[in-house]
């Protein structure tokens, strides 16, 4: 244990508003912190960075699973738990249900939250593909007010989103309109399980008369930040699915995307490994039916 | 700095406790050397071994990566509440009788997730009982025997697993 | 061959002797334990891996008076871990010849003061050029160890290699790999020490050997043999990882002890456990194979290398095993094998379960495939006809006494895998399965206990008293670390002396208590220590009957009577036997001719592998393992030890990999050093054949070590049956896989720029 708790002041006023008053009063002086999965490893390695924290665990108001005609909208301290366990997330997002039971192992989805996967930012995120692909919006909120964006424009570059000092994230607003998609979500990690993410590909799409209506595709790992991959959406849209459009989807993938040699993979490895993912699913897509 | 050293209240195992201590002190370090419940392991310190494993609020977690400040309220159960009165739990016994712990260190950890497993389900099928034990490091077993054990006491009275599960609430 | 015994205990699966306490969470690991008026204590540590210390400099912001510091001017006695060279000091002096090595030591009463310390403390370096690889060292441009890289060297010959090139229908040439790999137990190193000026120093700990660490204690302090006492603590898993380094760790504590005048814990983190302490050695076995046309071998040319770290520590036993084991389970009438230990500057690599046997292990039994696929062979037949039998010898012309039975663990192995039929199915779902499966063997021997002589030289000392509580006490120095020593002794005393299991206890390993029964390791403890144990009840029971009227027939109440008896005109009740080794065991360690081993365990092992072509990951999807160990004296502990050795080397196999950057090791924290979760590990099947060994403990032979030597050759294999492609590198990760066989496949796609 090479951190020092005497370093770190944690205190936890136990309501939202008492939480955004304090950040208010001095923004970017308080960390938020909610299950501290992360934040808790940083301070084992002796690399917590920041001297004052404030708990968000245990707050009502941001941990939270409310299933409307139309949408599905989280809490941003909902663990990964909650979401297992929630039929409505099973049944009409099921992408983000499967994701969920990557994170970690049991006790960690008991205490990783999925607004702390997102404000950490990494672009091996776990939930980040899925909610790419659902069109996830995230809202956040401060004393001033709260303010919606979709996800996809959350990050701005590595560990970097578009967050005000003073802002915290309240909830994922996620529509449910992907009841007739065709859903993927593959991860490849190291292991089976307790893996960082070396790879991971979510792709939602409309088909009709084999031809695709509408693409989705994003990816953990190939870029600064968990991303949607564009282009590569580009290429597929209004095609036919067929072996044809395989290599086309493939050639595409890869000059869109620019992964790393890290400590766990190789920038070649992952993106091949992303392109036979991606036609693996297209391969699903061939077939009548398929269940994500 | 910090603002000194808060009372923070918990139970463990059934006990009310209340430590004067940092709010960024973990709780695997609060239970070890405030409580003196040793028997709760650190392997890693960063919530991958799973030796730190203990339940809290009737969920699986790793005390290595929570701050007592966090355990405020909580019921806590540790290794030493599984067995009553000096009655080894029946995974207690199970692993007695099939060989699931060797050189022990992981075993502590390892009967915390399999009472969670077994509380919340208390028939799981190999998958789930490979699945609910993925959090928890064995270097010695090769988690062969730690399966049978699982199996061998959810075979065993469930009702009296439950009630095992639930004590220290 | 002896027929098995009919025993009581010996062979039932009698429940872990200290099994409740770990099950209680009531055993005592050494990191629970916490005394009055405790310090802690850190270790600085290089951060370059060849230079000269040209500074060591303290910051001033830091109270220096309140620490206590050590550096190697503060030892008494002399500045090295007493191994079997003593080349390896215990505080570097002046330069450091790899990345985490101990420079100095600090201890204070506060954890968190003492880690604010150590940042302050800045070391200056003049840098050397460093050597990082067995390849760089061999090629001896820049000498780092002695007097030209060369650590160690063994040259094996038996008949004439060089003559049996011109008559073979058949050359098969190969180059084998293995990398580190780290023990990762879950408890890590940890020592807590005590100096006091009339008992001298005592240390408690996590380890393996205490006399190991008693004689290193010796020379650091210079003391007499009564002033230095070490105890084992419970030890939450070794494998080799607490032979040696334990030495190193328990010097720096009882220094640090010495110089404050305070008791002091250092327990290491996992970050500093994994980047510091000892790994298996890494190797490349190259061969180059004569055989005739009906694939007998005719010729076995090998070249052993393995890459010994900075310094000497156990590299030369190493090199020795490997060397051994580099032939195979095969009748080769012509082998020459030519071993080398380099150095490099990378940590001190040490003792892992197996001690270089999984290495040399791993070439063969991939060249027997590798052969098999040259000459159009089945691997199983290629192996069928090479095996040793009764009466075969060795490749250091070791006859083969005791029976040889790998041809029926063979054919169990093929019907338990039902390996033919798999096989067939496999073949043919592949050609339209993007998961590829495949089966493959490896066969192995593993010489049990020490090399030759070795049991010799130990001369070991162990038995038994009894205890006025009317307990008998297994006094041995051979600890429990979770593969059942206590366990298995107690059967096997509770068995010589017809008493209940439950009527002994085992006394704690310490050196003021116990003989030197020797260190455990080498798969020794069962074999050798339970022999002498065996022996101890039997010599007991004739004290007890010449001296206190013990009769041919009694109950435990009238045994522990007796003992009283004893005790009342003898004044103590004990009963200790040196160790006499087997007839016939000779052996020569300068031309490596002889009884390499006074026993052999045997086994063969099946894997089943599915490589999926979209990730390039391999999985283990099930695992036979067929072996002979002589007795088994516990089916629950020996299945465990055969089932843990294979996920181990699984592990080894496909996931663990030690990514060295400068000498230092990058991935030190678990969630970057990748072993196999429950999630990951195939069903283990496990099935013994029992030959009972005459001197072993009522007959077994050992082990611990077997079940790691083969699973990484299987694997490959099955790998190789899989793919058509033959991998000879391991770790072998999906990113290797990758490389391979997407050459292979039809799309040929160019990397981004």
């Amino acid at each position: 244990m090479r951190g020092n708790p005497h370093a770190h002041q944690l205190i936890a006023p136990g309501s939202l508003s008492a939480v955004l008053e304090l950040m208010a009063a001095a923004p970017s002086e308080w960390t938020p912190i909610a299950g501290g999965t992360e934040l808790m490893v940083a301070h084992a390695a002796g690399r917590l960075a920041s001297r004052k924290l404030i708990s968000l665990w245990g707050i009502p108001d941001l941990r939270f699973i409310t299933l409307n005609p139309d949408t599905i909208v989280v809490g941003a301290a909902t663990t990964f738990r909650d979401l297992r366990a929630h039929s409505g997330i099973a049944t009409h997002l099921p992408l983000l249900a499967k994701s969920a039971s990557w994170i970690g192992s049991i006790a960690n989805q008991s205490r990783a939250t999925i607004g702390g996967n997102l404000v950490n930012g990494s672009p091996a995120a776990d939930s980040s593909p899925a909610l790419l692909v659902y069109d996830a919006e995230i809202e956040l909120v401060s004393v001033r007010g709260t303010r919606r964006i979709p996800y996809a424009q959350f990050h701005t570059n590595y560990k970097r989103n578009i967050m005000a000092p003073d802002e915290l994230l309240y909830a994922i607003h996620l529509p449910l309109r992907f009841a007739h998609h065709r859903q993927y979500l593959r991860k490849v990690g190291t292991r089976r399980a307790m893996a960082i993410s070396k790879v991971a590909l979510a792709a939602t799409a409309l088909l009709e008369d084999g031809f695709i209506r509408e693409i989705r595709l994003a990816a953990a790992s190939l870029a600064a930040f968990p991303t949607r991959l564009y282009r590569t959406e580009s290429a597929l849209l209004g095609q036919r699915v067929d072996t044809n459009v395989f290599q086309p989807a493939r050639t595409a993938l890869l000059g869109e995307v620019t992964p790393i040699d890290d400590i766990r993979s190789s920038a070649e490895y992952r993106v091949r490994v992303a392109a036979n993912l991606l036609e693996e699913f297209l391969k699903e897509m061939q077939s009548p039916e398929c269940v994500a | 700095m910090s603002d000194g050293c808060p009372t923070i209240r918990f139970t463990v195992n059934g006990q009310d406790v209340a430590v004067e201590t940092l709010p960024m002190k973990r709780l695997l370090d609060v239970l070890r050397e405030d409580l003196h419940l040793t028997g709760t392991k650190e392997g890693c310190g960063e919530g991958e071994c799973g030796s730190c494993s203990v339940r809290m609020n009737g969920e699986l977690v790793n005390s290595c990566l929570i701050p007592v400040l966090q355990a405020e309220g909580a019921a806590i159960q540790t290794v030493e509440g599984l067995a009553i009165n000096g009655e080894l739990h029946p995974l207690q016994k199970a692993f007695l009788q099939c060989g699931g712990a060797q050189c022990g260190i992981c075993t502590p950890g390892m009967l915390m997730a399999a009472t969670q497993l077994l509380a919340i389900n208390p028939h799981p099928s190999m998958p789930e009982i490979r699945e609910g034990l993925a959090g928890n490091l064995c270097r010695c077993t090769g988690f062969t025997r730690i399966f049978e054990s699982v199996v061998s006491a959810a075979s065993a009275d469930t009702s009296n697993l439950q009630a095992q599960a639930d004590h220290a609430r | 061959m002896d027929p098995i015994e009919k025993t009581r205990i010996v062979g039932a699966p009698v429940l872990r002797k200290e099994g409740v306490d770990k099950l209680l969470g009531r055993a005592r690991y050494v990191d629970d334990i916490e005394r009055e008026g405790m310090w802690f204590g850190l270790t600085v540590r290089s951060t370059i891996p060849r230079g000269f210390i040209r500074s060591i400099g303290f910051d001033r912001r830091i109270d220096w008076s309140q620490f206590t510091v050590v550096t190697a001017a503060d030892i008494p006695g002399k500045n090295h871990i007493h191994l079997i060279i003593a080349d390896q000091p215990v505080l570097a002096d002046g330069m450091v010849n790899h990345c985490d090595e101990a420079i100095l030591l600090l201890a204070h009463p506060d954890k968190h003061k003492l880690r604010e310390a150590a940042s302050a403390v800045h070391i200056e370096y003049d840098p050397l050029p460093p050597v990082f690889t067995i390849d760089e060292s061999e090629r001896q441009e820049t000498i780092v160890w002695g007097a030209d890289n060369l650590i160690k060297s063994f040259l094996l010959e038996k008949g004439d290699v060089d003559s049996a090139w011109s008559n073979a229908a058949h050359i098969v040439e190969g180059e084998y790999r293995t990398g580190a790999q780290e023990h990762l137990y879950i408890e890590n190193n940890g020592m807590i020490a005590e100096w006091n000026p009339e008992t001298g120093i005592t240390v408690w700990g996590s380890l393996q050997c205490p006399y190991y660490v008693h004689k290193s204690l010796l020379a650091v302090f210079d003391l007499p043999e009564d002033k230095v006492r070490v105890i084992q603590t419970e030890t939450g898993g070794a494998f080799g990882g607490k032979e040696d380094y334990p030495s190193t760790l328990a010097s720096h504590a009882a220094l640090l002890a010495f110089k404050s005048g305070h008791i002091v814990k250092m327990v290491y983190d996992r970050m500093e456990d994994l980047a510091a302490t000892t790994k298996r050695h890494p190797s490349r076995v190259r061969h180059r194979t004569a055989l005739a046309s009906n694939g007998k071998l005719l010729a076995m040319d090998i070249e052993v290398a393995t890459d010994g770290g900075a310094y000497t520590t156990l590299s030369s036993t190493v090199l020795s095993r490997a060397t051994l084991h580099s032939p195979g389970p095969y009748v080769c009438p012509n082998v020459r094998v030519r071993a080398h230990a380099w150095a490099t500057n990378t940590v001190p690599y040490g003792a892992f379960r197996g001690f270089g046997a999984p290495q040399s292990i791993f070439a063969i039994e991939r060249h027997m495939d590798e052969i098999a696929a040259v000459i159009g062979l089945d691997p199983v037949e290629l192996r069928r006809r090479n095996f040793l039998h009764d009466g075969d010898t060795t490749a250091t012309e070791q006859v083969m006494r005791d029976p040889v039975i790998l041809d029926k663990l063979l054919d169990r192995a093929l019907a338990e895998s039902d390996y033919y039929d798999r096989h067939k199915k496999f073949a043919q779902q592949n050609q339209s399965n993007p998961i590829k499966r495949g089966l493959g063997i490896a066969a192995f021997f593993h010489g049990s206990g020490f090399t030759g002589s070795g049991e010799r030289y130990l001369n070991s000392l162990a038995g038994i008293d009894v205890i006025p509580e009317g307990k008998v006490r297994i006094l041995v120095a051979n600890t429990e670390f979770g593969q059942g020593t206590n366990t298995v002794l107690s059967q096997i005393a509770a068995e010589a002396l017809n008493i209940g299991y439950d009527d002994i206890i085992v006394a704690q390993p310490d050196t003021s208590v116990v003989p030197n029964s020797g260190p455990t390791v080498a798969s020794r403890t069962t074999m050798v220590v339970g022999h002498l144990i065996e022996r101890a009840g039997a010599q007991l029971l004739t004290m007890l009957r010449e001296h206190a009227g013990l009769g041919a027939h009694f109950t435990p109440k009238e045994f522990f009577a007796a003992c009283e008896r004893y005790r009342s005109s003898h004044g103590k009740v004990e009963s200790l036997c040196r160790y006499e080794a087997p007839p016939g065991i000779f052996w020569d360690d300068k031309t490596y001719h002889g009884e390499a081993y006074p026993a052999y365990v045997w086994s063969v092992q099946v894997a089943q592998v599915a490589v999926d072509t979209v990730t390039y990951s391999a999985e283990v999807e099930d695992f036979w393992s067929v072996q002979e160990v002589g007795r088994v004296l516990n089916p629950i502990l020996a299945g465990g030890q055969i089932e843990g050795g294979i996920a181990q080397a699984i592990g080894y196999a496909l996931y663990e990999k030690v990514l060295l950057q400068n000498g230092h090791m990058a991935n030190n924290q678990m969630t970057n050093y990748i072993m196999p979760t429950a999630e990951d590990v195939p069903p283990i099947h496990v099935y013994f054949e029992q030959i009972p060994f005459r001197y072993g403990g009522f007959g077994a032979k050992g082990i611990g070590e077997l079940p790691h030597d083969g699973p990484a050759p299987a694997i490959l294999n099955a790998i190789r049956d899989a793919t058509g492609v033959g991998f000879n590198t391991i770790p072998l990760l999906p990113e290797d896989l990758f490389l391979e066989l997407s050459m292979r496949e039809p799309q040929v796609e160019t990397a981004p720029v």
